[in-house]
């Protein structure tokens, strides 16, 4: 399937730094991309070019087979965005605004169901300045999507929202890809990524690290398991280090935490079993992406994988 | 794909009308604007209106009444406080909060709004002009300018003077504040020039001399000519559109987007 968002060899310097190295990618339609990476990697960057705020200095970028400087205007037709620490007037109201940027495109969406939809309806009179941040954060998503995009970009949608407004926003993001828009999102929550992203691009000192889906980055790093209990009855920590499966064992107050391979909890619970001892409160805590992300962007070992 | 593009489409009429109403809607709410740039010079011409000495002639004004005197004085105030006050707040504002940048990411693109403020500005301008001229016509037998093509003349070269100061200012602070700030500061001296405190002829020669080469001092001295009838001076109109011209270049020079 040919690419929606095609960078190749993304360069962006100024007069003393390197913004962006050397970024490419393919974003297929219908795709959650996400761009992840520590603060300062080149993220904004990479999506300002995208976007055709910033003209590249090296590399080439196709967005729906446009060039997003030489042909922005055309391009501002067909990609909605969602710029980081982007406001609107005080004193716009939210009915006000989504008329006025519904009016900018050709064929604009219904912006009354837009507002319906994002769960604004009963904000339609409010001013942007006394909206939440979860609500400004959720009108910016549908001034990005009043002009019936085929592409979104997404940039640090979710920083500062408290845990349920960002949940909330997770599932106005997946729903609005079951609409067949393919959305580019930028962030540094290894959580938010891991949920909505399809595949991911680890950027890293304006680089891509590692591109992947979640889950193949997660076993590319492999970690293994660590299992935390607090056992019933005094335990030997040689028994646990006897079993081939484990790899080490510390403890905490009266905590002990296990670490092993992937059969390392099978293990542990067959030999507590043969003791009888109990593992009470047990957890298992598996390798997340923000094992990944550590272990890649720290300069350790990193697979420089790229498609 | 490129086969279905059309060749550079322009934004729809039906947006940059939106966009002009939208301004229209925000400026209201401002307070600045409506209160300071509007309300306030109408209320007073009002009040000097109402006082009696200030209706009859004055030896020192060269037999003009005070009133006479003050309604160009006001006129350069309605322009001053729009251009200065009013305009480069909002701009710098926008630009301050990425709505420009953001506008940059849309089919109508941020020039368009700069162009809507102007227009609002000086539209919310000459209805209050045209307003004052006609309370103090009614109202207090203020005979209307003689030298009417003069006086529009000037008004509109004291607009594009001003409200190119204006942009420049929104140019070169860093936000809304600041651009409020400056606009102010630069408010009071430029209207001291005008004539608002100490009529310019009764100005110390010095004075007079500074105020004829400041903005504001130059625009009331012609609107004030052409007020009794006589067409403004060319040095007057020359000055006006040398500030308009530097401060227009400077200001497109500097004024970023984002």
């Amino acid at each position: 399937m040919a690419a929606i968002i095609d960078v190749q060899h993304l360069r962006k310097s100024y007069a003393d730094t390197v913004a962006v190295d050397d970024v490419s990618f393919a974003v297929s339609e219908g795709e959650i991309f996400g761009i992840l990476g520590p603060n300062g990697a080149g993220k904004t960057t990479t999506v300002e070019c995208v976007e055709g705020l910033r003209a590249s200095s090296a590399g080439q970028i196709r967005v729906l087979g446009l060039d997003p400087r030489r042909d922005h205007v055309e391009l501002t037709q067909r990609l909605g965005v969602q710029l980081q620490d982007s406001q609107l007037p005080e004193r716009l109201r939210v009915a006000e605004a989504l008329e006025l940027y519904s009016s900018f495109y050709r064929a604009p969406a219904d912006w009354r169901e837009l507002i319906d939809r994002l769960g604004l309806a009963d904000q339609a009179g409010t001013r942007f300045g006394k909206l939440s941040g979860g609500q400004r954060q959720r009108l910016s998503i549908a001034l990005a999507l009043v002009g019936n995009p085929r592409v979104a970009v997404f940039d640090e949608l979710t920083t500062g929202l408290d845990p349920q407004a960002r949940r909330d926003t997770w599932e106005l993001i997946e729903g609005v890809r079951t609409q067949g828009v393919t959305i580019m999102l930028v962030t540094h929550f290894m959580a938010e990524a891991e949920r909505l992203c399809d595949r991911v691009a680890l950027i890293d000192a304006g680089r891509v690290v590692v591109l992947d889906t979640p889950a193949a980055l997660v076993d590319r790093v492999g970690t293994g398991q660590r299992i935390r209990f607090r056992p019933s009855a005094p335990l030997d920590d040689e028994l646990l280090t006897g079993l081939p499966d484990v790899t080490g064992v510390t403890r905490r107050g009266g905590v002990v935490m296990v670490t092993g391979n992937s059969n390392a909890l099978n293990a542990v619970t067959a030999l507590l079993a043969r003791h009888r001892i109990a593992a009470e409160h047990l957890q298992l805590e598996q390798a997340s992406l923000e094992d990944v992300f550590v272990a890649l962007t720290s300069g350790i070992q990193s697979p420089r994988a790229e498609r | 794909m490129s086969a279905e593009m059309p060749a550079a489409p322009a934004p729809r009429s039906g947006a940059l009308r939106r966009l002009t109403i939208t301004e229209f809607i925000l400026f209201r709410r401002e307070r600045v604007g409506p209160v300071w740039g509007i309300g306030f010079p109408l209320l007073l011409l009002i009040i000097f209106g109402e006082i009696p000495s200030f209706r009859r002639p004055d030896q020192d004004l060269g037999g003009l009444t005070d009133l006479e005197v003050y309604v160009p004085i006001l006129t350069a105030f309605v322009i001053a406080m729009l251009a200065l006050n009013a305009l480069p707040p909002v701009l710098a504002g926008y630009r301050e909060k990425g709505i420009l940048r953001r506008l940059r990411t849309t089919p109508v693109g941020p020039a368009r709004v700069l162009a809507a403020q102007l227009v609002i500005n000086l539209v919310a301008a000459a209805v209050t002009v045209v307003l004052i001229l006609t309370v103090a016509r009614l109202a207090f037998g203020v005979a209307l300018p003689r030298q009417l093509a003069g006086f529009v003349l000037a008004a509109l070269l004291a607009a594009a003077a001003l409200m190119s100061i204006g942009l420049f200012i929104a140019a070169v602070v860093p936000g809304g504040r600041a651009a409020q700030a400056v606009g102010t500061i630069l408010f009071f001296p430029m209207m001291f020039f005008a004539g608002l405190w100490l009529p310019i002829a009764q100005m110390p020669s010095v004075l007079r001399h500074l105020s004829h080469v400041t903005p504001l001092g130059a625009a009331v001295q012609a609107l004030q000519d052409s007020a009794e009838g006589d067409w403004p001076q060319p040095v007057q109109l020359l000055t006006m559109v040398v500030y308009t011209v530097v401060f227009g270049l400077a200001a497109a020079k500097w004024f970023r987007w984002e």
